[in-house]
């Protein structure tokens, strides 16, 4: 009887406890519960702890984001043209979209990548792929500027890009679409045998960045899809995944979908730079522009370069190897000790990590399963470090934390699964919303990557945000992985498609930035320093106005004697040497963007005036008490008039 | 050589600072200004605290119609010889070693400094007073006058949205430490002739 009133308190307590529970979590549900808000919440006036420059996939340009805040900070126009900005639309910034195709106002951007000392990002540059016209930018994180854009010639959607080597050596770029190299009037069915697939290797200039392209590797006519550098003992070693070796050109997702495997390209680059040493290469005729924004011009220059200096593996032993590996692999990642290659087999139950050491190991005894193209394809057996075993559905892309584990994105199964390098067990898993493609930790792609967020990139979002009609928003989900088991934090929505991203500390960026530029080092062709250079000049039909502005004017702003017919060129320079206190430059009817100019800087637009009248000119950017007093006329005479050009401020 | 004497000698040389470096700073800072504007006031120039202050704080004033700040005033021709001379002056007396001269120089310097700060108020007054009649903004004040502008001569001040502190800066700083040190080569100076050290 005892015993019976025990069990009875027993199971009266615990059904207490139970409901109590239940009311707990009813109550306390979702991000507050955990403290998940608290997480990702920064004060008002205080600043984030990261830096994320998320990729704006088919925007063509990178935004930057606050992390954990998730907050949205800037839209660096890269290969798209920004009215907002005037980039690709005022003079000074229309050669940077100029290509050997002309003038190409927008990209499919893919793969930030930010440049590295060491092994470690040092935060001088980024850089981003351009995949549709090949493409390679280089972004100032002095200024967040775009400086400098290299095509790739012989290339054809430049998605294995940008990626660099442990002391920003190079960057990467590598064809996704194989061509035929030069390009030429062939069948398509020919492809076989004759298409060629380039990996480029592009120099960085260590002082100031600039970018040249070294040479090109013409490899068989596969797909390259993505790369990683090697790091630590693989350094000198580039590593790219390879889809089609089937060689099919036509319904791809079929007939490239064949062979049970496909490869991984590992290439020596220090072998590249041996052989470009003994003049084993073939300089090639090409045509592609390289283009450089100049900080103190504050103007871009596009050049067109006309030769590349190309190696054909075959005739270069040693150059490359070929790492059989599941079913077309997709992200080609390398952990932060340099050992593991991971291949992520799209199409593959498994995921394959290849050991470099392994790779080594069979090279020095030339065990070799056959070739292709005359370059040694190594047993499967022989390279592979492990398995993991059915981890998800899909897998895309893998990074890495600081404590030894790995991170694979499922774009199938939408998840991301967290395994531990070495034992390749597999240790937690948590879904995505949904269909997630890369995934980023900060310097996740390092010797040292940050453990504590991680963040998703999401293709699809459906039914988690206010609809917005038929294109919705797609996101980035934050995620903590400073514990054993992964946090959903944060979603929030991003710009274009985040496709994919690179980030830091923010210690690493904040203390540099340009401020404002020193107007006494402006060398713009058309700069006024101050208000006494301000003047009108005419040469024929073509009028050039330079104009200055500061708080709260323009001078000058009252302009006579423009007619009907002219080309006038606004160069207006701001005069200001404030941080933070940009002006903008509108003129009526302009067909163009505003000029948007920072302090200390000129840009220029080209006006037409079609009807003769007195036209309004102002400042758009909200800059003082005075702001919209900061306005002037021009007056517009007929064709043939004949007033003279003048030009004043208050009557002077 | 007596200490009395490197005392003054050291006291005299103090002011040569002054050429080195600024002895005066005004710093206003607003909501948008979170990193102050700073002007430095040496015996030769106004200069920027950091680069386009000065420019800046013409474009702030200007609204209001102040003048800009000049970038030249005569002050600048008189105040190096003033300074030079008092250098010079006092390291000879230095050497010479009459203690009462010693005091002389204290007072030289005192009468100086004063009339500098004479000077410095006028100039900030006739700055925060002397206003454009066409300036875009023109406050009044509850009994109906014009707002003015004066910077505080020494101190912390608030002028509309800005708050401007005017302090003393490491050259005035050492000027005084060299006053200082001229009363106190003229007590050890006593105490070197036999007489005791006064009460303080």
């Amino acid at each position: 009887m005892k015993k019976t009133i025990l069990s009875i308190t027993a199971i009266a307590t615990l059904a207490i406890g139970l409901i109590g529970c239940g009311g707990a979590k009813k109550d306390g549900s979702g991000a507050m519960s955990g403290g998940n808000a608290e997480k990702v919440y920064v004060a008002p006036g205080e600043h984030d702890e990261f830096y994320g420059f998320i990729s704006g996939g088919f925007s063509g340009q990178l935004a930057v984001y606050g992390l954990p805040s998730g907050r949205l900070f800037k839209v660096i126009p890269v290969f798209s043209q920004d009215p907002e900005k005037a980039y690709g639309y005022n003079e000074e910034t229309k050669p940077m979209l100029n290509t050997s195709y002309g003038f190409v106002p927008w990209d499919d951007a893919h793969h930030p990548d930010i440049s590295q000392t060491n092994g470690e990002l040092d935060g001088r540059w980024c850089f981003i792929n351009g995949n549709n016209t090949p493409r390679i930018a280089r972004i100032d994180l002095k200024t967040f500027e775009t400086t400098e854009i290299i095509e790739i010639p012989n290339s054809a959607g430049n998605h294995s890009s940008s990626f660099v080597t442990e002391n920003t050596e190079y960057v990467v770029a590598g064809t996704r679409f194989s061509v035929p190299v030069p390009q030429r009037d062939m069948p398509i069915d020919e492809y076989k045998g004759n298409f060629k697939g380039a990996l480029s290797f592009i120099s960085v200039d260590q002082e100031d960045g600039g970018m040249d392209l070294s040479f090109q590797i013409l490899m068989p006519g596969f797909d390259y899809d993505l790369a990683h550098p090697g790091r630590g003992a693989s350094h000198g070693w580039f590593f790219f995944t390879t889809y089609n070796s089937e060689e099919a050109h036509t319904l791809m997702e079929v007939n490239a979908s064949q062979n049970d495997k496909d490869f991984i390209a590992a290439i020596n680059w220090k072998k590249a730079e041996e052989y470009i040493k003994e003049g084993k290469f073939k300089t090639m005729p090409a045509n592609y522009a390289h283009n450089v924004y100049d900080e103190h011009t504050h103007t871009a220059t596009s050049t067109m370069k006309k030769e590349v200096r190309a190696l054909d593996p075959a005739e270069c032993p040693g150059l490359v190897y070929f790492l059989p590996t599941p079913k077309s692999p997709h992200g080609c990642d390398v952990d932060p000790s340099g050992e593991y290659i991971v291949g992520n087999g799209k199409l593959s139950a498994n995921l394959t990590i290849h050991s470099f050491t392994k790779m080594l190991e069979a090279i020095k005894n030339e065990k070799f399963a056959g070739e292709a193209y005359g370059i040694p394809v190594l047993n499967f057996e022989d390279v592979l470090a492990g398995t993991v075993v059915q981890p998800g559905l899909g897998p895309l892309h893998t990074e890495f934390d600081d404590k030894g584990n790995a991170y694979t994105t499922f774009f199938i199964s939408s998840e991301v699964v967290k395994w531990k390098l070495g034992t390749w067990e597999v240790l937690d898993r948590k879904p995505t919303y949904y269909s997630v493609g890369h995934l980023m930790i900060p310097a996740g792609n390092s010797r040292k990557p940050s453990g504590k967020y991680l963040v998703a990139m999401n293709k699809i979002t459906k039914d988690r945000y206010l609809p917005t009609g038929p294109e919705l928003c797609q996101s980035a989900q934050l995620y903590d992985i400073s514990g054993d088991k992964m946090e959903l934090l944060l979603d929030f929505p991003t710009i274009g498609e985040p496709h994919y991203a690179a980030g830091c500390s923010a210690d690493l960026i904040k203390e540099q930035q340009t401020k404002i530029y020193k107007l006494e080092e402006n060398k713009h062709a058309w700069v006024a320093k101050n208000e006494k250079e301000a003047k009108v000049t005419r040469n024929g039909k073509e009028v050039h106005i330079q104009m200055t502005m500061i708080r709260s004017h323009f001078a000058p702003d009252n302009i006579e004697g423009i007619k009907v017919g002219d080309k006038v060129y606004f160069h207006v320079t701001n005069l200001e040497q404030d941080f933070d206190v940009p002006h903008g430059f509108a003129m009526i009817g302009a067909n163009t963007s505003e000029l948007l100019i920072m302090p200390g800087q000129t840009e220029s637009f080209v006006w037409e005036p079609k009807q003769p009248g007195v036209w309004p000119m102002y400042c758009t950017d909200f800059c003082s008490a005075l702001h919209q007093e900061m306005q002037g006329y021009v007056r517009v005479s007929p064709a043939g008039s004949n007033i003279e050009l003048s030009w004043s401020l208050d009557g002077e | 050589m007596k200490a009395s004497k490197i005392i003054m000698i050291i006291a005299a040389l103090l002011p040569a600072s002054l050429f080195f470096v600024p002895m005066w700073t005004i710093e206003l800072s607003a909501p948008q200004y979170p990193e102050p504007l700073g002007m430095e006031i040496w015996i030769t120039k106004i200069a920027d605290m950091k680069t386009g202050d000065l420019q800046n704080i013409n474009l702030m004033n200007h609204y209001v119609g102040m003048k800009e700040i000049p970038t030249h005033i005569p002050e600048f021709d008189v105040f190096p010889w003033v300074v030079g001379g008092m250098v010079i002056l006092g390291v000879l007396l230095g050497f010479i070693g009459n203690r009462v001269l010693f005091l002389a120089w204290f007072w030289l310097a005192a009468i100086f400094g004063s009339i500098g700060m004479y000077d410095f108020y006028q100039w900030e007054y006739d700055y925060g007073h002397s206003l454009d009649a066409k300036a875009a903004i023109k406050f009044m004040d509850s009994a109906g006058e014009l707002i003015t502008y004066q910077p505080p001569l020494i101190g912390t001040q608030t002028i509309l949205n800005f708050e401007a502190t005017s302090l003393p800066a490491i050259g005035a700083y050492l000027l005084f430490l060299g006053m200082v040190l001229s009363i106190v080569a003229y007590w050890v100076g006593r105490y070197e002739a036999g007489h005791k050290f006064p009460p303080l």
